[in-house]
């Protein structure tokens, strides 16, 4: 008896092929969730929020000072919140979550940049939503470029050429990584696939149970992995479908960089899907019906979301929770694809998190094997 | 090889607490319509589920064409038929793809010629591109049919292949079945039909998950020893009642103008009759004891030895 026939084998992909394309509204899902949820989480990290809280800690008082307050203020991103005396009392507001930003314009600083001395303002920024912040800080940039052209007359007109008389010096705090605005979108892939892939694939084997067609099945010489994997098969077409809808969002909508290759792109999406259709079938085995199946995907897809670096800043979480998040297979393919398509990532950089993909895949589905009932038991 | 297409003994399966298959031996020649009969929820799908290795017996072993049916049940499975009680192929399969896929699984070298062949010899050929789901109940008994066959099985197992199906669909059915016997295909078919019962080889009877009966229907009406008799008249209903108690009487089954009345102390019996007849001016004649009678009796002392409480 072959311990694995590509014949069996590509007779339960034809099958489940055939019922995919007759199943309309599962086929709707399939296409229709990636753009809902890309309206949704998509337009809303990129809804460039305003009026954000910032305190000022100002050790030097001038006109210059008061122009660029004034005009953060008329960007309107910053909502000057009041005037604090110390950074301690700054760091404070900043970790309560009280404001967004704080100003530091340090002592002597008109006097350096009269002189010509190109003194910094510094903006600390409370970047844990990297959205949140990014849109302001860019902002507060320009600001530099142009405020005190007007302001800076006579005699100091020799000043306000390129480049500006000084630097305003950001301070991205609790985000070490400064994560861009970029980090959401290409996040968003391996969330959706996640959520599709094991939705999907969890329904089909209880689904063959549930409609009396698993005791056909078992009664004929189809083999555990046959089944498992031709089951796959046309999900992994599905997957690829859903990562190009993303990346054309990502492309044209969001305008993400691409930095890194198309090919990497879809070689680490491959192997995610991989290794999530893995996990939905396994649910599926294990679950004894369609509503098991269901509750067993929202087990796995919440510390998915919430572990994975999706939500918050992975270095962030607590020691405990970075270890169950290096274990879930969004982790490292929100790291593949953010390494792919912001820093330009090649194979070698991304090894340590493709490894761990692979490892995933292939742990779980000798669980699947093992869990695939053959009998009616 | 062994002369048997199933040999099996003391099978037994167990759900909960409740034991739904206690003991079970049989033996189906090869070649040989063997019928399996028993009322609902007696252990029919299970012990036939046992044979082909969909579940694994708490006790018992046994070999299904040669092969053990806890350790091989991978070879048996490419050689049995087993058409299942609920019909479970693809419903949003097309026909010609329910038979291509069960081709492909099966590894049939002549797959394409093999499902066009067998879609002609059903005469759905011109509904070949029709979704499964949307079939008649006949037809997709027809199609389970057609489709466990299609991978030449040396047994069938079938599971209440006829049920809901209409008497012509029937007789055609069983036609198929003699022509596969005399082929040398086995066929072990369970069934509720009397009628069916009779055109086996050989029957076993089944009632509360123990074999109660096995062999020929003429051994089996042997076996228990019944006297039968038939009074015909009005009123049997009535005389039914008078007759449970009397002494001879074990049983009595109406079949329309006629009332079978069997007992197995024959001497007894024939006394009572004769001196109710004379009474009631009623004709009586001795009968053949029939499947039904006997099917009707063994199932009335199993309720009695082991049935109380098993049954709701
Ligand atoms: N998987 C199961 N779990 C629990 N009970 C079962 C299961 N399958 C069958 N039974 C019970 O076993 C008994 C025998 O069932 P079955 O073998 O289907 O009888 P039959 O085919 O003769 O009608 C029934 O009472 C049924 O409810
Ligand atoms: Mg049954």
């Amino acid at each position: 008896m072959t311990l694995f026939s590509l014949a069996r084998w590509w007779g339960i992909v034809l099958k489940e092929f055939l019922q995919l394309r007759r199943d309309r509204i599962t086929f709707g899902m399939i296409i229709g969730l990636p753009i809902v949820q890309l309206a949704l989480f998509g337009f809303a990290i990129n809804a460039d929020p305003r009026h954000m809280p910032t305190a000022v800690v100002l050790h030097d008082h001038s006109e210059y000072t008061r122009s660029f307050v004034t005009a953060m203020r008329q960007s309107t991103y910053f909502d000057i919140a009041g005037s604090l005396d110390s950074e301690e009392a700054a760091r404070a507001a900043l970790a309560q979550g009280r404001v967004q930003f704080v100003l530091m314009v340090p002592p002597g600083f008109t006097r350096e940049l009269l002189r010509g001395e190109r003194p910094a303002l510094l903006i600390e920024a409370d970047a844990t939503d990297p959205a949140a912040t990014g849109m302001a800080l860019a902002a507060a940039g320009e600001i530099a470029q142009s405020v005190l052209r007007h302001d800076l007359r006579g005699p100091d007109s020799r000043l306000a050429g390129q480049p500006a008389p000084f630097e305003v010096r950001v301070h991205r705090l609790y985000n070490p990584e400064g994560n861009s605005q970029y980090n959401t979108v290409p996040g968003l892939m391996g969330v959706i696939l996640t959520m599709t892939m094991v939705m999907m694939t969890g329904l089909a084997m209880t689904r063959e149970r549930e409609r009396g067609t698993m005791e056909n099945l078992l009664a004929t010489p189809v083999r555990p992995i046959e089944v498992m994997t031709g089951k796959i098969i046309p999900y992994i077409a599905i997957g690829l479908i859903q990562a190009t809808i993303i990346l054309l969002a990502a492309r044209w909508v969001f305008h993400v960089p691409f930095t890194g290759s198309l090919v990497s792109i879809y070689c680490a999406a491959l192997l995610f899907i991989a290794a999530t259709l893995t996990v939905g079938i396994t649910l599926s085995s294990l679950a004894q019906n369609q509503l098991q199946a269901m509750q067993l995907t929202m087990f796995y897809f919440l510390p998915n979301i919430l572990l994975s670096g999706f939500m918050f800043p992975f270095r962030g979480m607590p020691q405990w929770a970075q270890y169950i998040g290096n274990v879930l297979p969004l982790t490292h393919f929100n790291r593949l694809i953010r390494g792919i398509l912001l820093k330009g990532n090649g194979w070698w950089d991304l090894w340590p998190s493709i490894w761990p993909l692979l490892l995933f895949t292939a742990v779980v589905m000798a669980i699947a094997v093992k869990f695939y009932r053959r009998t009616l038991d | 090889m062994s002369d048997y297409a199933i040999d099996v003994q003391g099978l037994t399966k167990q759900f909960g607490d409740k034991r739904v298959v206690d003991g079970v031996s049989l033996q189906v020649r090869r070649g040989e319509i063997f019928g399996f009969l028993g009322p609902n929820g007696s252990g029919k799908t299970t012990s036939i589920r046992m044979m082909c290795g969909l579940l694994t017996p708490d006790a018992g072993s046994g070999q299904c064409l040669g092969y053990d049916i806890r350790s091989q049940a991978d070879e048996i499975k490419r050689r049995v038929g087993y058409m299942t009680q609920k019909f479970s192929y693809w419903d949003d399969l097309t026909l010609r793809e329910n038979l291509d896929f069960v081709a492909r699984v099966y590894q049939m070298p002549d797959r394409r010629e093999r499902v066009e062949r067998t879609l002609e010899e059903l005469g759905l050929a011109g509904r070949a591109r029709q979704l499964t789901g949307s079939l008649s109940g006949g037809w997709k008994q027809r199609l389970a049919l057609a489709a466990c066959l299609l991978h030449e099985p040396q047994l069938l197992l079938l599971d209440e292949p006829t049920a809901g199906v209409d008497p012509t669909a029937r007789r055609d059915f069983w036609e198929e079945l003699h022509r596969l016997a005399a082929r040398g295909i086995s066929v072990l078919v369970s069934t509720h039909y009397m009628d069916e019962a009779e055109r086996c080889h050989k029957l076993a009877y089944i009632a509360y998950g123990r074999l109660l009966a096995q062999g020929t229907a003429d051994e089996i009406i042997a076996a228990q020893q019944l006297a039968t008799w038939t009074l015909y008249g009005d009123g049997l209903v009535e005389l039914a009642q008078t007759l449970r108690d009397a002494p001879g009487v074990e049983q009595t089954v109406a079949f329309g103008n006629a009332l079978h009345v069997s007992g197995r102390d024959a001497a007894t019996l024939e006394i009572t009759l004769r001196e109710l007849a004379q009474q009631q001016q009623r004709r009586l004649e001795p009968a053949q004891t029939t499947l039904e009678d006997v099917f009707i009796y063994m199932m009335k002392r199993s309720a009695d030895n082991f049935g109380s409480g098993a049954r709701p």
